[in-house]
């Protein structure tokens, strides 16, 4: 089984590791891991901020270089919901990117998603710690992947789920892309309510498929002065949560 | 009313450092949540309603000429006028001249949305009549004199405690004297105030949920009765209605209300659900002497068939408002308009101009908690999305946003270029964070530093490592 991965673009920039927990999790389950080169970022900033045209620039090479894979494997929420559900939108009008964009559409899977999918073994993954799993508005409302990364949490010995209160739980955390930049101060409030909900919730762990949020949420815990630790869903499957978590000292 | 959505931001700004309206906010929002998705719980089949709701609204819209023509035959033929208005000036005239020629004084309200798009009650009173909202959340806005902040609950953004010194400060002349605490006790007096004036009224005007083709008939739920009062005391009963509302059949009209009702208040029924076919007949024991209905289009005709016609499907619920957190935590006014929230970020651009509504569509996560509540499964963040584009293509977003992209992309379609400079931007932010794995603050990032620290980057990017590792 071949496997390409396309990292999304804030793994690639600011968690390697848990691009590097994505790839040892998936040649766990046998796969011949492939990153092409090729790759930079799915296009969103451009699709959300109205400039379909750059989208589209971006889409093309991407599902190009994707295109010779049987399967293609994303550790975000947000990109593989591009992918998946926006690029047959983006194209809809051009019969033949539009093909291309269903058949890729097809083999992309949400890297939980796949996980969960193919059984992936978890046994030597530890953590012993109540931890709560984030759902991106993605992963949730686009891709409706909630029920995987709770069972391969479960799996991993020592880890005790918890959740927020129902409608906390569905709530966005306020990243949404250029949002935080062009709305700080709703995006603030956002994830000041979100980040209080987690600090409640008795969690010591919080962990997430999309990094965005994980950044919004771990800076604003950070800014609390919170000790819950935060890390991409990928680093805990992969027993790769001995490294400091998201925002934290590189001696911790 | 002026929109003053082009100044969301600083709107925005106002009302999350306003203490009053978030203790308002944060009372109402949950139980408008817990409520929907308890009635939603409770009846196995509302997936299958929802499907059959957007069904005849689809149909409906696709036929919309032959149904708003059927319409008016069946007002007719049950004693009713319709008026025709393509412009919210046109449907004031024919308000205005409907109320002069029955020798009218005073005019009863119910609540209606779209009159306050149309701002009917600006033209009643610029033109000498008394108006009164009947609706007890809609009335309390007009003695504040404020326009709604939800499209339901017109008054949730104030508390009680503003409300009861509300009507002490005003009620004197009617004669409170007696101190208001308890809901009960706002509620009982404005009911004796409002009871005067139904009976006083010359003219009532109601807006419509649906105006049903076969029948002739328009649709009103209330919690209050209000509506009832408003069409059948005075002599001539006036519908305001947008042509969107129009339903072929009784049938149609009831799987709307089961959604209408479970959607918006978490209601199985709203409390009265009144049809309304033609002026009194001989043998009535009540009723109107004359019934008007306007119908209004106000730039729907323009949407039909194009990119934003999924919107006409919109039946007024509010449940995308309760479900949005930017709504949540800004409240209605903000948005600067008659719409609010997410309906309203799709639907203020549409009728105030882009220009003036630009900022609402970009208020938004695209999270798409609005899509998935909305008992008419419109795809709110594409609409959204559909805005953004026309404002990019306009060129009306900010031009420092427009370089930014620019350079971004410029960079993006270039993978070796990206990459190079990704690795030097990534340690070198690595490096001036000094391992402590974040920064409170940096230059360029202030917007984001303002509520949280920026996490640091691991160093050099993944793309490099890899490439690294396989060398």
């Amino acid at each position: 089984m071949r496997v390409a991965l396309f990292v999304s673009c804030l793994v690639d920039l600011f968690r390697p590791s848990a691009g590097f927990a994505a790839v040892k999790l998936l040649e766990r389950l046998g796969a011949e891991v492939v990153v092409p080169p090729a790759q930079t970022c799915c296009g969103q900033p451009a699709y959300n901020s109205g400039d379909f045209n750059t989208a589209r620039e971006l889409a093309r090479p991407l599902i190009d270089a994707l295109s010779f894979y049987e399967h293609v494997v994303v550790p975000s929420g947000s990109c593989a919901g591009m992918l998946t559900r926006h690029y047959p939108e983006l194209f809809r009008n051009e019969p033949v990117w539009h093909a291309k964009a269903e058949n890729l559409a097809r083999r992309t899977r949400e890297l939980s998603a796949f996980l969960a999918e193919h059984g992936v073994d978890l046994s030597d993954a530890s953590l012993h710690a109540r931890v709560l799993m984030h759902d991106s508005c993605s992963a949730l409302r686009e891709l409706n992947v909630y029920a995987a990364p709770r069972e391969l949490l479960g799996r991993v010995s020592g880890v005790e789920l918890v959740e927020l209160e129902e409608g906390e739980g569905e709530a966005c955390c306020g990243f949404g892309g250029t949002f935080c930049v062009k709305y700080p101060d709703i995006s603030g409030r956002m994830v000041s309510d979100k980040a209080e909900a987690i600090a409640a919730s008795g969690a010591e762990v919080v962990v997430s498929g999309d990094i965005g949020c994980l950044m919004n949420i771990a800076g604003r815990l950070k800014r609390m002065g919170s000790r819950v630790r935060v890390y991409h869903l990928a680093e805990v499957l992969a027993g790769m949560s001995d490294t400091p978590g998201i925002g934290e000292p590189e001696d911790s | 009313m002026k929109p003053t959505s082009h100044a969301f931001s600083a709107n925005a700004h106002r009302a999350l450092h306003d203490a009053t309206l978030q203790q308002a906010l944060a009372k109402a929002g949950v139980g408008f949540v817990d409520k929907r998705r308890a009635a939603i719980d409770g009846l196995p089949e509302f997936r299958a309603l929802r499907e059959a709701g957007r069904n005849v609204k689809d149909h409906t819209l696709a036929n919309l000429d032959h149904y708003l023509l059927r319409f008016e035959e069946q007002v007719q033929a049950s004693g009713g006028v319709v008026h025709w208005a393509e412009t919210p000036q046109e449907a004031c005239a024919a308000v205005l001249d409907i109320c002069k020629k029955s020798g009218a004084k005073m005019v009863a309200k119910g609540k209606s949305m779209v009159g306050e798009e149309i701002a009917v009650n600006d033209a009643l009173e610029g033109a000498g009549f008394e108006v009164v909202e009947t609706d007890l959340g809609e009335y309390i806005i007009q003695i504040a004199h404020e326009p709604p902040s939800h499209i339901i609950a017109p008054a949730v953004h104030k508390t009680r405690q503003q409300i009861a010194d509300l009507f002490q400060e005003l009620h004197h002349q009617p004669g409170l004297t007696r101190p208001l605490q308890t809901v009960p006790q706002i509620v009982d007096e404005a009911r004796q105030v409002l009871r005067g004036k139904f009976l006083a009224a010359d003219v009532g005007i109601t807006g419509a949920n649906f105006l049903i083709a076969e029948t002739g008939s328009a649709v009103i739920v209330t919690n209050e009765g209000n509506g009832d009062l408003s069409a059948t005391l005075p002599r001539v009963h006036i519908v305001l209605a947008s042509i969107e509302k129009l339903v072929p059949t009784l049938e149609d009209a009831s799987v709307l209300l089961r959604l209408l009702a479970r959607s918006a208040t978490g209601q199985e029924i709203t409390s009265y659900t009144t049809f309304f076919t033609g002026p009194r007949r001989a043998d009535d024991a009540d009723g109107p002497e004359q019934f008007h209905v306007i119908l209004i289009d106000n730039g729907r005709s323009r949407m039909l068939g194009g990119e934003y016609h999924e919107m006409l499907r919109c039946i007024r619920c509010g449940a995308c408002l309760n479900h949005c957190p930017v709504y949540g935590a800004v409240g209605g006014h903000a948005y600067g308009w008659v719409y609010p929230g997410p309906m309203g970020a799709v639907l203020t651009p549409l009728m105030v101009g882009l220009d003036e509504g630009r900022p609402l569509p970009n208020a938004s996560t695209l999270c798409g908690r609005c899509e998935e509540v909305c008992p008419m499964s419109i795809p709110l963040p594409k609409l959204l999305r559909e805005h953004r584009r026309h404002e990019f293509a306009r060129r009306l977003t900010p031009p420092r946003a427009r370089w930014a992209l620019a350079a971004w992309a410029y960079c993006a379609k270039r993978p070796q270029l990206y990459r190079r400079l990704a690795g030097l931007g990534m340690r070198l932010l690595n490096f001036l964070s000094g391992g402590r794995g974040r920064f409170r603050s940096l230059p360029f990032a202030s917007a984001w530093t303002a509520a949280r620290d920026l996490p640091a980057p691991q160093g050099d990017t993944f793309m490099r490592r890899w490439q690294r590792r396989k060398a």
